[in-house]
């Protein structure tokens, strides 16, 4: 049996890919599980890019900023964990619920 | 010597004393010497009236008049453009009378000095003094009757505020307020009067309103309204002589202190009544006499009568004051004009030496005045009790004093009157009332310098007084001894008093309202001075000379030896018979009861009408302002209600909802970033729904 793959399965994968991350965001307490959720959005968000730009008639664009978003996500990474570590420095521990100063 | 030296002189010795009084009131406390000042300048003042008085007498015929315009009513309706005018008239009364005034008032500072030793105030007892001699000097100067009335007012103030001197007392204080009050009762009479004179000749001056009414212009044309004017300015010598419907502060004023009794209610601002009276003389009708004539008598006999049984010494010598300016007022009336003035001077003289006597005894017996707790201070005071004496001797009218001479004068004019219009009531009261005074005078005498002490305690205390107040004493009697004034003991007529000084003056008013004998002579012949009177009057007054004299020494000799016998030898009991005649005696103790008549009549009736108006005000109008306020608070209060419950409960409310939806939508911020992970999802997949954008 061939399944004859198209931008439909691709964007399913990217669909399941990106709930898994919004699932992690909100289920994890530790923030370095967040941000691995975050990472997952983000590559969901480049499946997306990338299927379209195969199936769809855009050149090398889709391509390229999934690169780019790798990058910033390369980034981004670098300065949350930054972001965690000094978490920790303050509250001595990295559970987001536990963290709500925010709201005061 | 000119007329504008003495004018000059006049208005010097006019307001020195209330320069004194400034100076006093302003630095009195500070300087507590100064009192001295106000002595010193007295007798400045006193040194200048003897040269104005000598100068007049001697130099000037004529009436020194010097006025100058005060300011201009232009345009006044009904009476056009009026010139109001401050003057001095120095006639040869007024020189006499500034010297009087003048002698009596340095006497009593020089007196005052160590009567009032010791007194908290002092200094302004002092000022007060000058204020009053200022006020006097001003009445005796001015040639109007505005500035009269002014100055009229001014020693009613100086009285009241020394009357009420001591006015921690209230019996002091309600006396000065009595006072006043009496006093304004006779001036608002004596304002009708002016206003009235003012009205007709759009003038104050006395001098050219008797003109006009020589030339028969009469107050709107009647000589009913010429009388009623002179009666009515009469009523403000009522109230300030003590005459009789109001002659009942001046017993009263006594609360002041003795020596301030002697200057103004003895002396000088009393006689202010009779001198205001010489002033107007001329224009006064035969009514008007007549009713002057018939008050003095009727005041002499009524004050005389209470006199007799008064136990307190000042109380006697008062209502002797009130007798005696009842008897100048009735000279007046009677026409014996110079005899009125003369009485006039004389009396200030004696009564003014009687009062200090008074102060004399009061100050060494520590302020006991009743002389039934006197007698026999003849020997503890001798100065005093000769002086006394003499004074006593004056008022009584015994010969060889000067009060002899006027009284004599005066009782000859009633008589003369007497047998001349028919009124024979009048001297019979006359000689009454001379027979009555020598009685209660000799009687106070006898009680306070003779016999055995009563109060043995005061009287091993009483003592001499020291010079300066015995210094007043011997000046004054010696001024009551006949020498002053006439070389002939037994007649004034001759006197150079009578003589050269005081003339009667020409009446001005028409000829129909005289009394017949004022009515010039018709028969001109036989003029040897200026004819004023009719010849009949002279003769008649020349027969009435002989026995008024006679008379009047009896009657005097008479009152005298009832009160020898009374109250020396004793061979009368003065207390059975005092038994026998219990309701006259009463009468007479008890004032005639005038004063509970007022009580009962004017003055409870004014309370009366006071109280309905305290009522009406309590009630009435009070009611109306609490009403309008009891409204204004109730409406504050619904306004208040409603701010409370409306406004605020709007604001309040708008507050809650607030403060409830926010305490609702605070939940929503946990701070907790995957809640608000949630959220975007929620929110994005119901915006996803909401649009449909596929």
């Amino acid at each position: 049996m061939t399944i004859n793959v198209g931008l439909t399965h691709f964007l399913i994968i990217s669909a399941i890919l990106f709930s898994l991350g919004i699932y992690g965001i909100i289920t994890r307490k530790n923030a370095v599980m967040v941000l691995m959720g975050i990472e997952l959005i983000l590559n969901s968000a480049n499946i997306n890019f990338v299927a379209f730009a195969r199936y769809g008639n855009f050149g090398f664009s889709g391509q390229v900023i999934a690169l780019f978003v790798i990058i910033l996500a390369a980034a981004e990474a670098a300065i949350a964990l930054a972001i965690v570590l000094n978490i920790y420095k303050t509250f001595s521990n990295v559970n987001v619920d536990e963290i709500d100063k925010l709201k005061e | 010597m000119t007329e504008n030296l003495l004018v000059t002189l006049s208005i010097i010795t006019l307001f020195l004393p209330v320069l004194g009084f400034a100076i006093l009131i302003f630095f009195g406390k500070r300087f507590p010497k100064l009192y001295l000042l106000e002595v010193y300048i007295l007798f400045i003042a006193l040194i200048i009236s003897i040269f104005i008085l000598y100068s007049k007498l001697t130099y000037f015929n004529k009436d020194i008049v010097s006025s100058l315009t005060w300011f201009i009513l232009s345009n006044s309706p009904n009476i056009g453009t009026v010139n109001i005018e401050l003057g001095i008239k120095i006639d040869n009364i007024t020189a006499i009378m500034l010297f009087v005034v003048n002698l009596i008032s340095a006497l009593v500072h020089l007196y005052s000095i160590e009567y009032m030793r010791g007194d908290k105030r002092y200094t302004r007892y002092f000022a007060y003094l000058g204020l009053f001699t200022f006020s006097m000097l001003g009445i005796v100067l001015t040639h109007n009757l505005l500035m009269m009335y002014i100055f009229w007012e001014l020693v009613g103030l100086s009285s009241y505020l020394l009357i009420g001197f001591w006015f921690e007392k209230k019996s002091a204080a309600d006396a000065s307020k009595k006072a006043f009050i009496v006093n304004r009762v006779g001036d608002v009479g004596m304002f009708i009067g002016i206003l009235i004179l003012f009205t007709n000749y759009k003038t104050f001056t006395f001098d050219t309103i008797f003109h006009q009414i020589s030339i028969g212009n009469l107050p709107f044309g009647s000589e009913a309204w010429l009388t009623a004017a002179g009666i009515l300015v009469f009523m403000g010598a009522v109230g300030k002589s003590a005459q009789f419907p109001l002659h009942v502060w001046l017993p009263d004023a006594m609360e002041g202190p003795t020596p301030v009794s002697a200057l103004i209610h003895a002396a000088t601002m009393v006689a202010a009544g009779v001198y205001l009276v010489t002033r107007i003389f001329v224009m006064l009708t035969a009514d008007a006499m007549l009713v002057i004539a018939i008050i003095g008598a009727v005041t002499s006999f009524v004050a005389a009568t209470i006199a007799i049984t008064q136990n307190d010494i000042k109380k006697v010598l008062a209502y002797s004051t009130v007798s005696q300016l009842g008897y100048m007022i009735m000279s007046l009336g009677v026409g014996a004009y110079v005899f009125a003035f003369f009485h006039l001077v004389t009396h200030a003289f004696f009564k003014a030496c009687l009062f200090l006597g008074s102060g004399s005894v009061i100050h060494s017996m520590h302020h006991e005045q009743d002389i039934r707790n006197m007698g026999g201070l003849r020997k503890k005071m001798p100065v005093t009790y000769i002086t006394f004496l003499i004074s006593t001797l004056a008022i009584s009218g015994i010969p060889l004093t000067s009060g002899f001479l006027s009284k004599d004068g005066i009782l000859a004019g009633t008589l003369a009157f007497g047998k001349l219009t028919g009124h024979w009531l009048i001297p019979t009261i006359g000689f009454t009332v001379a027979a009555l005074t020598a009685f209660y005078m000799f009687r106070l005498l006898i009680l306070t310098f003779h016999g055995e002490p009563r109060d043995h305690h005061k009287f091993e205390h009483a003592h001499e007084s020291p010079l300066v107040m015995i210094a007043p004493l011997i000046i004054l009697a010696t001024l009551s001894i006949f020498i002053f004034y006439t070389p002939n003991p037994l007649s004034p007529d001759d006197g150079w008093f009578l003589k050269n000084w005081v003339k009667t003056p020409e009446q001005v008013t028409p000829v129909t309202t005289r009394f017949d004998f004022l009515k010039p002579s018709s028969n001109n012949e036989n003029i040897h001075e200026e004819i004023i009177h009719s010849e009949l009057y002279t003769e008649t007054l020349h027969w009435a000379h002989y026995p008024a004299m006679m008379l009047s020494i009896t009657v005097a000799g008479l009152g005298i030896l009832f009160a020898f016998m009374f109250y020396q030898w004793k061979k009368i009991n003065v207390d059975k018979l005092t038994e026998k005649i219990k309701p006259l005696y009463n009468f007479s103790l008890n004032k005639w009861y005038v004063d509970e008549l007022y009580d009962a009549t004017a003055v409870g009736q004014t309370l009366n009408f006071s109280n309905v108006l305290a009522w009406f005000d309590n009630n009435i109008i009070d009611g109306i302002v609490n009403g309008s306020a009891w409204i204004t608070k109730s409406f504050s209060k619904l306004s208040g209600l409603f701010d409370t419950y409306v406004v605020d409960g709007l604001v309040n409310f708008s507050a809650f909802f607030s403060g409830f939806v926010g305490f609702s939508l605070k939940k929503l911020q946990t701070g907790k970033v995957q809640t608000y992970v949630v959220f975007v999802v929620f929110s994005v997949i119901i915006l996803l729904l909401i649009f449909k954008p596929f």
